[in-house]
């Protein structure tokens, strides 16, 4: 089945079965390597993308699913104010280690800051905890998310 | 510790053998420019200009770039910035300038200056290049301005280097490295170039931004995991889940039948299904009807490898240390306190899954991946494909976490095994559970603690008898000498002096085809469990408070015991805190670095614990990034959390009973306490930093986890059940 789904503001195809896992059409079909599979069933949120500016781990979402939701991926959050704020703020905090997760994890904190412009911690730990970070990052983590919210759109 | 113990020399007191000259020598870069090679001392042995075989390169290109082309890779652990910070500081040009180049399999060119063949691991990155590197700058920049002067016809000695350029003050002229470099290649390399004094130092030291982290945001870094290539399929694959089982048989007409499935590979031991994308490997896989013959360990258990190491280690082993005379001290101790400490498997699980993408062609094949022994993964392709090395080309990645899985090339050899059946290039993803049914496991370890105390409760004796098997003997056989396992050993005493101390190991080996591996903080963080706990133990049977006995101990590592202090001083310790809550200690040397680690935790009634918050305070010698040392912590006590926890690998009818994250859990973002990272000043060599941070956190959990409830937990991790409150 030819599957037209619109990702990052433009229109792909995909001929894929409808239960095939979003992920694998974004990563392998098109090409678009930046969202990371971890564990297959939503358990580690590595292949968080926004639908429709919602957090939704690919990996279990099946392209069928999908219809004509937008979607975003890491590779175009930047264009986001939230996504922005969000990047700025894990370079300036210095985030990042190996950095295979943290796709997902500016996914997700991204869609945070975006509907919550001042997330407390019990807010940053419900949005937060989906996504696994072996090398160890949550204190940063939390640190940049609070640090992105006080970021100007203009950064 | 378990890098140390390979090239003769260089101790861990003595990082790289600092004290003997390394080797430099220069010429023109191929593409032009100039290279210079570092050829490192080793030994007494010390290479002639006429053998020069160079361990690590660094070349400046015409545009000024330079490049650092080493056998070390960047997984997270920031030495893709550190090593060019060395760099850097002594070639006077701005960070952002160098950068670090994957070496190609190559162990005679491209040793770690440590380990003495292509390996990064072990923390040996900063205290292995931190002379070498450090030298290569100084000579290149004395080259860079021989150049300038032979250009100006001046005198070098008016001359400076600055910011990338030579400049002639008298002059005001300037030339940019990258316009000498063709210049400078004629000119031989200083037999020594001053280095400068550390109170000079205008990088090393600050808080440099990782030069990896930008492309690490948008998506952009490209893991192994992210290899395309023209044609190529992607393929998913299931080994006999019993471990060294073999696979009888497979119907694979229904697998066939999926949309986008291309082939069906079986090897001995495994099957894998080959398609356009790895949703539909991964549906075809699910279709296979697979029969296995599971051979001798179809019945095995966790409790068979327990059984063994219990029985093994009723006897004495090969003695790694002995000082005094322990079995006349026991005799005449006030008291004697004995104890059986135990750590399960574990296994790594990185956030990258394991994934190998190659293309095997009759004269030559290709391997894209990321592999923290790059050379070995080439030789295991030649191994199985016949192929001479030279046509076997390695393309290295930053890697999605290493944590020592990325030591092994099991599923590098698994890749060129199927991909000889596929015709073009394919890549290898392993699911995580595959992941997790297959990992080369941190060992279960069953050791036994002997005490004698004095009648004021301080140690008199001190025996730990290790039981486990040997890593070295499988990575590393040159390594494993004598029957003794340094790796296994490893900190087995702690930092402390004790009048009369013996350290035997009995190596007990698991059933063949579970394999055994390192895993972060290696035989430290074995070790550090044990003699942390049990060193509590004492404490709590003097009577006297844990950090002031360990003190005590420590009359002769100054070092040691001011990481303790300062951990004290800043977690409050001593301060009172609400029932069921309270605070341990561990304290840790390793790696060349001390660490304690103050650990507060609440008990819930339900016995789950909550690790509330962490002080850690490191002597790490010179520090290059101190940003990234804390990180570095930070990350290492969240890896040694999550084992104290949850990490246990148990084994049913010779299967892992794990699967994914929701059966072999990892810690999250809601769970993780508040970690604070002092830093102590020193001058000292630097110390590694990747594995310390690792080894105290579980001790020092189990220790508040006492200090709270009075339950001693001598086996990780820790057991919730006992820890419900009446």
């Amino acid at each position: 089945m030819t599957f037209s789904l619109k990702i990052n503001g433009a229109n792909h195809q995909a001929d894929v079965d409808p239960d095939t896992p979003l992920l694998w059409v974004l990563r392998d079909v098109l090409g678009m390597t930046g969202t990371k599979f971890g564990c297959g069933m939503a358990l580690c949120g590595a292949c968080t993308v926004h639908l429709d500016g919602n957090p939704i781990r690919s990996c279990i979402t099946p392209v069928g699913s999908i219809g004509t939701s937008a979607i975003t991926t890491i590779e175009a959050v930047g264009e986001t104010p939230a996504g922005r704020k969000i990047q700025r703020a894990w370079l300036d905090l210095e985030v990042v280690q190996c950095g295979y997760c943290q796709s997902g994890q500016i996914m997700s904190a991204s869609a945070l800051i975006a509907s919550n412009a001042k997330p407390s911690d019990t807010d940053i730990d419900n949005a937060m905890s989906g996504n696994i970070c072996r090398c160890g990052t949550y204190g940063r983590i939390r640190a940049a998310i609070k640090h992105a919210a006080q970021l100007s759109d203009a950064n | 510790m378990f890098t140390d113990r390979f090239a003769e020399g260089h101790g861990a007191g003595e990082p790289s053998g600092l004290s003997r000259r390394n080797f430099l020598k220069a010429g023109a870069a191929a593409g032009g420019g100039l290279i210079l090679g570092v050829a490192f001392a080793r030994g007494g042995m010390a290479q002639t200009a006429q053998e020069f075989a160079p361990d690590a390169f660094v070349r400046i290109d015409r545009d000024g770039r330079v490049a650092i082309i080493v056998c070390q890779v960047e997984m997270g652990q920031g030495t893709y910035t550190s090593m060019p910070m060395l760099i850097a500081e002594e070639l006077e040009v701005p960070l952002s300038q160098v950068h670090v180049e994957h070496a190609p399999p190559d162990d005679r060119l491209y040793a770690n200056p440590l380990i003495g063949f292509q390996v990064t691991g072990g923390s040996t990155s900063v205290r292995g290049f931190w002379k070498p590197l450090r030298e290569a700058g100084a000579a290149a920049r004395t080259m860079l301005i021989s150049a300038a002067a032979q250009t100006w016809s001046v005198d070098p000695s008016t001359c400076r280097a600055e910011a990338g350029q030579v400049i002639h003050a008298p002059s005001g002229r300037k030339l940019a490295y990258g316009a000498l470099a063709d210049k400078a290649a004629t000119l031989p390399a200083p037999s020594h170039a001053a280095l400068k004094d550390p109170k000079d130092f205008k990088l090393i030291g600050t808080p440099a931004k990782r030069l990896d982290t930008p492309p690490k945001v948008n998506g952009a870094a490209k893991y192994g995991i992210d290899t395309r290539l023209p044609g190529m399929k992607v393929a998913t694959v299931a080994a006999c889940p019993v471990f060294g089982g073999k696979l009888a048989h497979v119907d694979d007409s229904k697998a066939k039948a999926v949309n986008g499935v291309r082939q069906i590979v079986q090897i001995d031991n495994a099957v894998a299904v080959v398609a356009d994308h790895m949703g539909a490997a991964k549906k075809g896989l699910a279709a296979l009807a697979i029969t296995w013959d599971e051979g001798v360990n179809a019945k095995l258990s966790t409790q068979d490898i327990v059984d063994q190491l219990d029985a093994a280690t009723q006897k004495p082993g090969i003695v790694a240390k002995q000082e005094g005379d322990v079995e006349k001290a026991i005799k005449g101790a006030a008291k004697i306190i004995e104890a059986v400490y135990r750590e399960p498997l574990l296994a790594h699980t990185t956030m990258e899954p394991i994934n190998c993408t190659v293309h095997v062609r009759k004269d030559g094949c290709d391997i894209w991946v990321g592999t923290q022994v790059i050379a070995r993964a080439q030789a295991i392709a030649a191994e199985i494909t016949g192929l001479p090395l030279d046509k076997i080309a390695v393309h290295n990645h930053v890697l999605g976490g290493g944590f020592g899985r990325r030591l092994e090339v099991d599923f590098i050899g698994q890749t060129v095994r199927i991909g000889q059946q596929v015709d073009g290039p394919v890549k290898i993803i392993w699911t995580r559970e595959e992941d997790i049914h297959h990992d080369i496991y941190r060992p279960y370890y069953y050791d036994r603690l002997r005490a004698g105390l004095d009648d004021q409760g301080m140690p008199i004796a001190f025996h730990h008898r290790v039981g486990g098997p040997s890593i070295l003997s499988r990575w590393a056989p040159p390594a494993f000498k004598n029957g003794l396992d340094g790796d296994a050993v490893e900190g087995a005493d702690g930092p402390y002096g004790f009048p009369n101390l013996l350290i035997d190991y009995v190596r007990q080996e698991p059933p063949p085809g579970l394999l055994v591996g390192w895993w972060r903080g290696v035989g430290v963080t074995h070790n550090a469990f044990m003699v942390e706990g049990f060193v509590d133990e004492l404490a709590a049977a003097a009577g006297k408070d844990p950090v002031e006995y360990r003190r005590a101990l420590l009359g002769k590592a100054p070092r040691a015991r001011a990481v303790l202090d300062l951990a004290a001083e800043k977690a409050d310790w001593g301060k009172p805190l609400p029932p069921r809550s309270a605070r341990g200690v561990a304290l840790v040397f390793g790696f060349g670095s001390y660490i304690a680690h103050i650990a507060e935790v609440t008990i819930d009634k339900d016995g789950s614990v909550e690790v509330k918050r962490i002080v850690c305070a490191v002597d790490c010698g010179t520090v290059v990034n101190p940003d990234t040392v804390k990180a570095q912590i930070e990350g290492g006590t969240i890896y040694g959390i999550t084992a104290a926890l949850y990490g246990e690998i148990t084994i049913k009818n010779g299967r892992v009973e794990q699967n994914n994250f929701d059966s072999y859990p990892a810690l999250r973002m809601n769970e993780a306490p508040a970690i604070e990272v002092h830093l102590i000043d020193s001058n000292e060599s630097p110390g590694g930093i990747g594995e310390p941070g690792t080894p105290g956190a579980a001790p020092a959990i189990v220790n508040a986890i006492f200090a709270a409830t009075g339950k001693r937990l001598r086996k990780l991790p820790v057991d919730k059940d006992l820890l419900k409150s009446a």
